[in-house]
């Protein structure tokens, strides 16, 4: 990570922190340099004299702006009239939690990257760093006890649906602090009201039509998120899914993550029509920025909106980019180009685009910003401790839960001489 | 995991026997268990394993022309690139395999044979099923692959329902015997629930169809080309774990291995051994230990073809045996093997001497 250095319109600020600080500048004046290291020297390097004669330690949060409202680009419509509203309003707080939330993701998926390579985590391991905008702008567009459902790359929706870090890496190293007892690893991780985590992509679209129809039959005005990647995106039971979830007007939100290739396939190589919120047909559809954490929550207002409202399904697609391969073993550079890669991280990268904006509106401080990364980096830390000394599950848990079933069962294990026992 | 395991290690090595209490029922499994070199019943420090067996490579076959050292995924390349260069209607489609596939089956073979010829499908196993149906029953050679076993189930219904069936039902007007589909199997020690499955079992239940499983890249390329040249739907499963730890020497030329013939690997009159795919190494290994360790001198069946399967041999070894083993991946409740044991009790019920043993090694839920 690397702090953009350039000059600042505002005198007053400029004749107190300038030269020592940088400061960031507005988004039209992004210029990228080259990375520079610490940049902004801690208050613990400054001699006593520097630093009791700077107005840094005398900035206080009355400084910050409490809100500001950012344009967003406009969605690609079908068959709607109306798209989600062209400008968000942002609160200070808000902003400093989206960039929380994001900034754990990116620092978690990294740490599970390092856990993978030092073979803690072993298996499969799906990372989802590039694509935190999506999780978090979703999360922030419906309530907590809506619902919803994702294939594979899961990590960042169990963090935003109430998993925490520790459970999460702790159930990536199999452990029995893990969020599914250490059983599930990484595909499949699941909270209350996150359904997981499925491993066959595009199994899980029609199961979350099935949970939204218990929202409607139950009139608890909830609604479903079901989300796909542009690979599943050709599966058949997809379009069966549109059409009952229509037919039925389910509360249902379909949202696709286009982050461009199915693993190795480029989008235009898998599909006929790339215009994926198209491909919902009779359903209307909305495609946008999911590198924009406001774009994604406004749109999923929008769409929650809709479906609370009676309306039936709706299509979202999230226009979006992981850095990382499809999984570990995909190195991610044989079907795309590095300069491709970094193109994406320099000029869209979620967490640096609401930096920007928050500093350029003087929402938060670099200092702040700087502070959070490292309480997030030390929570990584301890939760990476924590999953690296937890112990694996005892093998008592090996084959339970496997069918309800009260008394315990008895299960045959690899010879006749192992039994071993099912509670559940 | 437990018992099978303890076969397997004839050197003093820790025993990776875990979780054994009680439950030991036949004196035959008591003896089994204390022959095992530093091994106690007390669960020990898990260590993980890489691969339960050795691979030991055959001799070269010298009947099918000059070889070449290849492991089990770059012989089935030369058996596809064979049957692309001798087959103009052959076509070779799946996901992921313009760029040679996920497991280097197909690399080369676009280059070589052009894009209409081997090309990518989009994520639809149900899709590309039914597609190579339709295109076997037009009269082109179709080489579908599923990139998974696991993935399989969506095509459930185009092979049982429709592949299946085709000749049946057309009075023999129609059929799709042009086609084959590949998919890697088993398990490979990190694959979990979705890289891991064994689904032949599922599709034994359907007349119609041929499913085969090789031990090796020398019986890989051979039954492969024997599975593109039978005129009914093949199932070809490869087992995955051998991929690169399987190297022979293999013919570079085609040639083909009969199907529904199992292979007797090794001779013995004590114990009738069956398995197919990756097993078949562990049993070798278990044959080899139970020589020398129990004196008990096994007879070894790679069954090669699971539908239809070679019935003539596995009976004419228990005849002789008195004695069944068969040891599958898959669960125990509805696999292959409870299929092979009645069969063979049907027939053979008077020459047995001692009850069937079922052992299924990596247990899998």
């Amino acid at each position: 990570m690397f702090t953009l250095v350039t000059e600042r319109e505002n005198p007053t600020f400029e004749k107190i922190i300038s030269p020592i600080i940088d400061v960031p500048p507005s988004p039209a004046l992004i210029t990228v340099k080259s990375p520079i290291i610490n940049p902004s020297p801690s208050p613990a390097q400054l001699t006593p004299a520097v630093a009791n004669s700077m107005v840094v330690s005398a900035r206080t949060y009355a400084d910050f702006t409490p809100q500001a409202t950012f344009d967003i680009k406009k969605c690609d419509l079908h068959k709607l009239e109306e798209g989600p509203p062209l400008q968000a309003v942002l609160t200070r707080e808000e902003g400093l939690q989206y960039y929380r939330t994001m900034q754990t993701i990116r620092r978690m998926e990294l740490k599970a990257d390092q856990l993978y390579k030092q073979k803690i985590i072993r298996g499969f391991c799906h990372l989802y760093d590039g694509q935190e905008a999506c999780a978090v702008g979703i999360e922030t567009g419906i309530n907590l006890s809506d619902h919803l459902i994702t294939a594979y790359r899961a990590h960042g929706y169990t963090l935003t649906r109430g998993g925490t870090v520790r459970e999460i890496m702790a159930e990536l190293t199999g452990r029995r602090g893990g969020i599914a007892k250490g059983k599930g690893g990484s595909m499949h991780m699941y909270t209350k009201h996150f359904y997981g985590g499925n491993g066959i992509v595009g199994a899980q679209v029609p199961l979350g039509a099935g949970v939204a129809l218990a929202c409607k039959y139950l009139g608890n005005n909830e609604i479903c998120v079901c989300l796909y990647g542009d690979g599943a995106a050709n599966q058949g039971q997809i379009f069966e899914t549109y059409n009952m979830a229509s037919l039925w007007k389910l509360p249902c939100i379909f949202i696709c993550e286009n982050n461009k290739y199915g693993m190795g396939t480029s989008v235009e190589r898998a599909a006929a029509s790339t215009d994926y919120y198209k491909r919902g047909d009779f359903i209307p559809g909305l495609r946008l920025d999911g590198m924009d954490v406001l774009c994604v929550r406004e749109a999923t207002k929008f769409a929650a909106e809709h479906c609370r409202s009676g309306k039936g399904p709706i299509l979202m697609e999230l226009q979006t980019y992981r850095y990382h391969g499809h999984s570990m073993s995909d190195p991610g550079v044989s079907y795309r180009t590095r300069e491709e890669i970094q193109e994406v991280r320099s000029k869209s990268d979620p967490i640096s685009m609401l930096k920007d904006r928050m500093l350029s509106n003087n929402m938060a401080s670099v200092e702040e910003l700087k502070e959070i990364d490292v309480e997030v980096r030390k929570e990584i830390e301890d939760a990476a401790q924590f999953a690296t000394t937890d112990p694996e599950p005892p093998l008592d848990d090996l084959c339970n839960h496997i069918f309800y079933n009260d008394p315990p069962m008895e299960v045959r294990g690899t010879n006749p001489w192992t039994k071993l026992k099912s509670v559940s | 995991m437990a018992a099978t395991r303890l076969f397997l290690r004839a050197s003093p090595v820790k025993c990776s026997l875990t979780g054994l209490t009680g439950g030991v029922h036949s004196s035959l499994g008591l003896t089994l268990l204390k022959l095992s070199p530093a091994c106690t019943a007390k669960p020990q420090a898990q260590r993980r394993h890489a691969a339960h067996f050795t691979y030991h490579p055959e001799p070269a076959p010298s009947q099918y022309g000059p070889t070449q050292k290849m492991n089990l995924f770059q012989s089935v390349t030369s058996a596809l690139d064979n049957t692309l260069a001798g087959d103009p209607t052959a076509v070779i489609f799946g996901e992921d395999v313009a760029f040679g596939g996920v497991f280097r089956c197909t690399v080369g073979l676009r280059d070589k044979y052009g894009k209409d010829r081997v090309f990518n499908t989009p994520l639809c196993e149900q899709g590309i099923v039914g597609f190579g149906i339709g295109a076997a029953a037009a009269g082109a050679t179709a080489i579908a692959e599923i990139q998974f076993a696991d993935y399989i189930y969506p095509a459930f219904d185009q092979i049982v329902n429709e592949a299946a069936k085709y000749r049946y039902r057309s009075g023999n007007m129609f059929d799709c015997g042009k086609l084959t589909i590949r998919s890697p199997w088993g398990c490979v020690g990190h694959g979990s629930i979705y890289h891991s499955q064994c689904p032949e079992a599922f599709f034994t239940h359907c007349p119609g169809i041929k499913i085969v499983v090789p031990r090796g890249p020398v019986q890989a390329k051979g039954l492969l080309l024997s599975c593109i040249a039978d005129q009914n739907p093949c199932i070809f499963f490869e087992p995955k774990i051998l991929y690169r730890a399987a190297v022979e020497q293999v013919p570079t030329e085609a040639y083909q291995i009969p199907l529904s013939q199992a292979e007797v690997l090794q001779e013995g009159s004590d114990l009738t051994l069956v398995a197919w795919g990756t097993q078949v190494h562990v049993l070798k290994e278990v044959a080899a230990m139970a020589q020398e360790k129990l004196g008990v001198s096994c007879e070894l069946i790679d069954l090669r073809t699971i539908l239809p399967w070679d019935t003539e041999t596995v009976c004419k070894s228990v005849v002789k045996t008195g004695r069944l083993l068969i040891s599958h991946e898959a669960p125990v409740t509805g696999g292959f093997a409870a299929e092979i044991s009645s069969t063979v009790q049907v027939r053979v019920r008077w020459e047995i001497k001692a009850f069937y043993f079922f052992y299924v090694t990596d247990f899998k839920l």
